[in-house]
């Protein structure tokens, strides 16, 4: 007999609106039929109505967590479009806060999957040292999240010199964590019994439903925008594309903690490599025309398309996020298994329903904070941050 | 000219296909032989669908497919041209499950019908919303 299990429309564990039709024979999923669209956003129809510098601001809004790959995709579009070549350091400075933006990602999505499997040390854990990584972020760009360092033909704003230092500083100590980690994680016979052979996605399914990033690369399949279609400094700074055959949640997880150890790599070659000189070209006009921005963010690959009629606003402006292309192919991934492994295979693509946008008012006593009082305790945090890091380096 | 391109060329006759940038290529074709163009780049030359992009123009809707060769990093991008008064084009998503959610999304924002597509239905909108209406359509 069949019945109907409904997720959602709020997902209870993944805390964002989506709904999934479970459609069960006993313990057994036999089909799902996935319904979005319970968040209106309008970004594509907003950006058509705002300049080309203002468009980079509103599409760093359209997902917290990959809030810098979607300003890349979008500033190579216009740049693709008008033909617009960067200084080789400003190519450094993205492809770092690109990096430390995949680190942080992947450090929630490994703690999250814990919480899901009710391994809540895993994601006590790695939480604990994704911390650091949003620190740094907040020192290098004065922002935890957000953190608006793209700009047509350039970056925003520089890496100081003193900073390095911390940023190394602070990649050995990931590093060692994170291989600690991955062997904590790899060898336990209670994670491998629950990830394993579970949610195959093969290679075929993969192709035919398009999937993108580590979804892709766990089902044997070597794509990454990074090294098919190198953009900032990926083709500069050596690094290994991460590719497991299985197909399964145990290889997903696996690429994303192999890719960690990749992103330091990354990030190191970086500081190595990276030149002095200028951080952005100066744009004068956007001719008429059309162009393509892609970049890899933590889930896969983020695709921009724009098109000029010569004014300083694009006529269509088109966004493709990785999820819209991998969580679909959970039709195929989830049947066949039980319903409690389900819940893990849908959030083993890392979905991203992008549900960033709200209002909020916040109170301190009885004194209602304005804009300004924020940006003021912002400030006041950063300097904090700065004196820690400043201090920890002299104590080691 | 790449092999592939003079390819499509060869095998699609008057075909117009313009590289704006060293892996952006732009091939534009009539709207009866495009499902057979996009079929050819990734049955045959085992490109990958990343999207499409639906547009309100004074020609008529057009629609873009945008076709990744993951081994050259070159974009293909597929346009063509459906007519306002009889906006129709046969179905990618029979063949290819990648392009049913986008086709479902200009469907119901553009609306132009996918004919063959295995499941039209509203993939972005409320269920009260009024099909007739079509917010990315230019004037309304």
């Amino acid at each position: 007999m069949k019945t109907i299990i409904p997720v959602g429309p709020y997902h209870p564990l993944q805390e964002e609106p989506e709904f999934f039709k479970l459609e069960v024979e006993g313990e057994k999923v036999t089909g799902l039929e996935i319904n979005i669209g319970y968040n209106h956003r309008g970004h594509e129809y907003l950006a058509q109505r705002k300049t080309y510098d203002q468009i980079v601001f509103l599409v760093e809004r359209i997902c917290g967590i990959c809030s810098t790959s979607h300003p890349i995709a979008s500033v190579q579009a216009v740049e693709d479009l008008a033909h617009i070549e960067i200084p080789e350091r400003a190519k450094y400075i993205r492809t770092i806060i690109a990096e430390l933006e995949r680190l942080h990602s992947h450090f929630l999505w490994v703690g999250l999957a814990g919480h899901f499997m009710g391994y809540n040390t895993v994601w006590m854990w790695f939480w604990r040292y994704r911390e650091p990584i949003l620190e740094l972020f907040e020192l290098i760009t004065g922002n935890r999240n957000h953190y608006a360092m793209m700009k047509i033909g350039g970056v925003q704003r520089d890496i100081e010199e003193e900073d390095i230092p911390v940023i190394q500083k602070i990649m050995n100590e990931l590093e060692s964590k994170t291989v600690m980690f991955i062997k904590a994680i790899l060898d336990d016979p209670v994670i491998a019994g629950r990830l394993e052979g579970v949610g195959i996605l093969t290679k075929e399914d993969a192709i035919r439903y398009g999937v993108l990033g580590p979804t892709a690369r766990g089902s044997g399949l070597a794509i990454d925008v990074r090294k098919d279609d190198p953009y900032a400094a990926y083709d500069l700074v050596p690094w290994d594309i991460i590719v497991f055959e299985e197909g399964d949640l145990l290889a997903k997880a696996k690429v994303r903690l192999l890719e960690c150890l990749e992103s330091i790599k990354i990030i190191r070659g970086c500081l190595e490599k990276m030149p002095k000189g200028e951080i952005e070209t100066k744009v004068e006009d956007i001719p008429t025309g059309e162009g393509i921005g892609r970049a890899e963010a933590p889930r896969g690959e983020v695709f921009h398309y724009v098109r000029s009629d010569g004014s300083n606003m694009p006529i269509r402006y088109k966004v493709r996020a990785p999820s819209y292309m991998n969580v679909p192919s959970n039709e195929v991934a989830v049947k066949g298994y039980s319903i409690a492994d389900a819940i893990l295979v849908l959030a083993s693509v890392d979905p991203c329903y992008c549900c960033t946008e709200r209002m909020a008012t916040l109170y301190d006593g009885n004194r209602k904070l304005t804009g300004k009082d924020l940006l003021k305790l912002s400030w006041e945090k950063t300097e904090q941050l700065k004196r820690k890091f400043k201090h920890r380096l002299i104590v080691d | 000219m790449s092999e592939l391109e003079k390819e499509v060329e060869q095998k699609f006759k008057g075909v117009s296909i313009k590289r704006h940038s060293p892996k952006r290529v732009y091939i534009e074709i009539d709207k009866e032989r495009a499902h057979e163009l996009a079929r050819f780049l990734y049955e045959e030359k085992g490109c990958r669908f990343a999207t499409a992009t639906g547009t309100d123009t004074r020609r008529g809707y057009e629609i873009l497919y945008h076709f990744s060769m993951d081994k050259t990093g070159v974009i293909y991008s597929v346009r063509t041209v459906v007519p306002k008064d009889k906006p129709k084009i046969s179905s990618l998503a029979s063949f290819l499950p990648a392009a049913s959610w986008i086709e479902r999304e200009i469907w119901e924002l553009l609306g132009v019908e996918f004919e063959g597509h295995p499941n039209l239905v509203p993939l972005l909108t409320a269920e009260d919303w009024p099909r007739d209406r079509h917010p990315l359509r230019r004037g309304e």
